[in-house]
């Protein structure tokens, strides 16, 4: 079969990656390398040795062409080149890159395929191995999955490797010396009699060399820039107010617009009458978008004030119109009918269930928003022959086709210039306020548009992160667990983010299930089972994603079935994992916690353990019962990357996973009323702030596996080891979130 | 109207409705204090006026009596001030969003209290939310910021 009907006939197997990346399906074989993004548009003077390398009279630049939305990426894969490279860190200077199907994401796709990430069997190696293909071949630029690093882990090394490797050539010739004479050192080639030549220098030689498909890496051991703390690229900027994020973008003669859309999600605007917006200070327009209108001002704040003075008829709701409905169709999709996957089936949980008592729990978890900090927003400036978008984007490659389809340009017309993002959690993998300002553009054409969303729009308006429901039914024997049946019902991300990009995703959605069949329990009869709720409204990714909802289920259900067989729940999940690594998280965080040792009355500790994105965690949770409600104590966590490329800034995506997690666990919920979202500002959507934020230790373990991201690992056993912690200082069983509908936090 | 931002004095026809922070951004193009809430719920939007931390998004131009520091005017990234060179250090900033309100509420209880407690941090602090979890970090930066105002090495 050909590459293409191979591909066609795998596609159904394509995880929550493919829907990040968008469809760029080209006549391209796999072999033909994509070519250079830099070489579009090189200024004058400059060279582009690889795509991520490019080098002018003021030094080198490395391309990082990943979405920095906090994770400190853009350090992590600079030092990835820099170190092979060999420049000072001083020196180099670190950008976004133009979209290009050259920046593809292979292990973005390759951790779709519906494995276990532990799973190196002869099926799923080979699924990743179509995915890594499929990945190349329709040039996926996308950031999520907690994919960046292990993806640019060999990649931009060897990058850097052969971007060296020409370089030294290029003086080599220039010289007259064999190159195993020469050597670098911050920058520049040095002959062993002295003679320096910087990389400025030689670039354009450089440029001409044909480069090595395999130059040799470093070995660790003369690692100087991986594996250490590394200061942050964007840290000096983002402490003095001069980082530009897509929300601080300025162009000559720019405008500043807003919207204001059908608070009922996806609905039509009727009519309206923009009479008394038009007629208030700097409204220079109103226009009729998809689902409401946008005004355009000549400053934010005006356009916010005319955008409430436009008199909307809204349509009908398209969708349920409360939280109720949303659950009970929820609810209804556990049947035959609403199978999705049953990736897991060992043993015979039927049989087994059938002997004994069995303890049955229902979980529930809600709608969440992602809340980032800075509230969505893109400038687009429209000319005849181009479109230039300045925003914040997990998504460049279909943020820049869709923009093209809607302007009527050709893709290569369109340019996306990619800014830093005050947080992203997977918001920013959607076009919608991308499209929304191309088509303000539109209406302005020959002007730079800045569109600005309000926090009230960005709070109901965003693709939440679907509420699901679990049923699980377990049973106990001899100290442990003997049988776990888990079904998980929820709506499809993966058919829904699919679909604005699109794409008919057929087949199951593993996102539905993750974190309930890949678990390291070595459970006799075990069983996960995940049921499709027909789309209810737009859904998208969530950091962690479907482990956000199973890692709460699962490990709150483990816990739950310890009590039952009476035993230690750190005890007993460790004798119940195969997998030495797991073991070894939960071994450190019960050493860090002094797990054995007795707290005081009102006082509980609990565990969680998650696996997610390869990256095994655990996460132990002290808590206090007051007389105001539970507080916080302490958080330990542990988490095995395979290799530390930066361990502080590990730490700090370890600690923020936790605050996220605690954060949704305690408060976060989305409801609806009439078809809207009741949450219509922070106040009404509480995260925890400074004074509620606990001790969070953390140890990063280097299993010396597979090396791993870890943007998302963090969240997933927040939740449980929480819930788990009250159960122990309580007695009481929480199950369902927010744990606020349930008790009071200090 | 008059307004003084960073020790410069700008005269500006505008409403005195007029959030100071739209004015800061885009009328005086100083972007680096952000827009969170407009509800003074989350202090991204704090800038310091006579010293008083104050939620600039809900603050009316009009209103404004004293001269305002912004966080462009607290330091450079050549020359940053003390409590900006201790969250350099600290490595506080993920997305960095809500940070220049963080300094800016960070800069302003240090003023007033040279050797702040947790509590007082916390009470301070509580006003300027932070989704990327960055506070235990921030935590570590006022007390370092604290050492180094009352003259120990950093």
């Amino acid at each position: 079969m050909s590459t293409l009907g191979t591909i066609a006939r795998r596609g159904f197997l394509i995880g929550s990656a493919a829907v990040l990346g968008g469809a760029v399906f080209g006549v391209y074989t796999y072999r033909r390398p994509h070519p250079n993004p830099l070489l579009d548009d090189l200024p004058e003077g400059a060279n582009a040795i690889t795509p991520y390398v490019r080098i002018d009279a003021r030094g080198v630049t490395i391309i990082a062409p990943r979405a920095e939305m906090g994770q400190g990426i853009h350090t992590t894969l600079a030092a990835l080149v820099a170190e092979e490279l060999d420049v000072a860190w001083e020196a180099i200077r670190v950008e976004h890159g133009p979209p290009g199907a050259a920046y593809y994401n292979r292990a973005l796709l390759q951790e779709g395929v519906p494995f276990s990430t532990l799973n190196r069997g002869f099926i799923a190696e080979g699924m990743r191995g179509t995915m890594g293909v499929l990945a190349k071949f329709i040039g996926i630029q996308g950031t999520g999955g907690s994919s960046s690093v292990p993806d640019a882990f060999d990649k931009m090394r060897t990058a850097g490797a052969a971007a060296r490797f020409a370089l030294v050539a290029a003086a080599s010739e220039r010289l007259g010396l064999p190159a195993s004479a020469l050597d670098t050192a911050d920058g520049a080639v040095v002959a062993a009699d002295g003679r320096r030549l910087a990389y400025t220098e030689l670039a354009a030689a450089a440029a001409r060399i044909p480069l090595p498909d395999e130059p040799p890496l470093k070995p660790r051991e003369r690692w100087r820039y991986l594996g250490r703390d590394m200061p942050r690229v964007d840290m000096v900027g983002k402490c003095t107010g001069t980082e530009t994020f897509g929300i601080d973008v300025r162009q000559p003669d720019m405008v500043f617009a807003t919207v204001r859309m059908n608070p009922a999600i996806g609905a039509a605007l009727k009519h309206f009458d923009a009479t008394a917006a038009k007629a208030m200070r700097g409204v220079l327009q109103v226009v009729a978008l998809p689902g409401g209108v946008g005004v355009i001002a000549d400053n934010t704040w005006r356009a916010f004030q005319a955008a409430q003075a436009v008199q909307c008829e809204w349509a009908e709701p398209v969708h349920a119109a409360t939280t109720a409905a949303f659950f009970d169709a929820i609810v209804a999709s556990f049947d035959d009918a609403h199978q999705d996957s049953r990736i897991r089936d060992d043993g015979d949980v039927v049989g087994a269930l059938a002997a004994g008592p069995v303890l049955e729990a229902e979980y529930r978890v809600p709608f969440l928003a992602h809340a980032t900090m800075e509230p969505m927003n893109a400038v687009a400036w429209l000319r005849d022959d181009r479109l230039d978008i300045w925003t914040g984007t997990q998504t460049p490659t279909a943020a820049r086709d869709q923009a093209a389809v809607l302007a009527g340009l050709d893709a290569a017309r369109v340019f996306v210039h990619v800014q830093p993002m005050g947080g992203g959690f997977g918001r920013r993998a959607e076009s919608d306020y991308v499209l929304q300002a191309v088509r303000l553009a539109s209406a302005m054409k020959g002007r730079p548009v800045k569109l600005t969303w309000s926090r009230e729009e960005d709070m109901t308006q965003d693709p939440y992160r679907p509420a699901a429901v679990a049923r699980l039914r377990g049973s106990t024997g001899a100290g442990t667990v003997q049988a776990l049946d888990v079904r998980v019902a929820s709506p499809s991300v993966l058919e829904s983010q699919g679909g604005r990009l699109g794409l008919s995703v057929p087949g199951p959605d593993k996102l539905i299930a993750e974190g309930t069949y890949d678990q390291p329990y070595a459970i006799p009869h075990y069983r996960a089972t995940g049921y499709r709720t027909p789309a209810l409204l737009p859904i998208g990714s969530w950091r962690s994603v479907g482990n956000s909802c199973n890692g709460f289920f699962m490990e709150s259900f483990i816990d739950e079935l310890a009590a039952q067989a009476g035993s230690d729940p750190m005890t007993l999940r460790l004798s119940l994992i195969d997998h030495a690594p797991s073991r070894r998280v939960l071994a450190a965080v019960s050493e860090m916690s002094g797990w054995g040792r007795p707290l005081e009355k009102g006082r509980g500790r609990g565990v969680a353990f998650h696996l997610s994105f390869g990256v095994p965690t655990a996460e132990v949770v002290e808590v206090t019962m007051t007389k105001d409600g539970i507080r916080i104590d302490e958080v330990f966590v542990a988490a095995d990357v395979g290799t530390a490329l930066d361990p502080r800034n590990i730490e700090a995506q370890l600690q923020s996973g936790v605050v996220f997690g605690l954060s949704a666990a305690m408060y976060g919920e989305i409801t609806f009323a009439q078809g809207a979202v009741e949450q219509r500002n922070l106040h009404q959507y509480q995260t925890l702030r400074i004074g509620q934020t606990p001790r969070i230790r953390v140890a990063v373990l280097e299993g010396g596996g597979r090396i791993r991201g870890v943007g998302e690992p963090g969240t997933p056993p927040a939740a449980p080891a929480l819930a788990n912690a009250i159960f122990a200082a309580t007695g009481q069983r929480i199950r369902e979130l927010p744990l606020s509908k349930r008790i009071g936090f200090v | 109207m008059k307004l003084t931002v960073n020790g410069q004095t700008h005269t500006l026809d505008i409403e005195p409705e007029m959030p100071l922070l739209w004015v800061l951004r885009d009328e005086l193009n100083l972007p680096g204090t952000k827009y969170g809430c407009g509800l003074a719920v989350c202090g991204a939007c704090t800038v310091q006026v006579d010293g008083v931390p104050l939620r600039s998004c809900v603050m009316p131009v009009g209103a404004v009596t004293g001269a305002v520091t912004t966080i462009e005017g607290l330091g450079t990234p050549a020359s940053p001030s003390v409590v900006q060179a201790a969250w350099i250090e600290h490595q506080v900033a993920q997305c960095g969003y809500c940070q220049s309100g963080q300094i800016m509420s960070a800069a302003a209880l240090l003023q007033q209290n040279p050797a702040p407690t947790d509590a007082d941090i916390d009470a301070a602090m509580s006003g300027n939310l932070c989704r990327c979890g960055a506070y235990p970090r921030i935590r570590a930066a006022i007390h370092a910021a604290a050492r180094r105002l009352q003259g120990a090495p950093a």
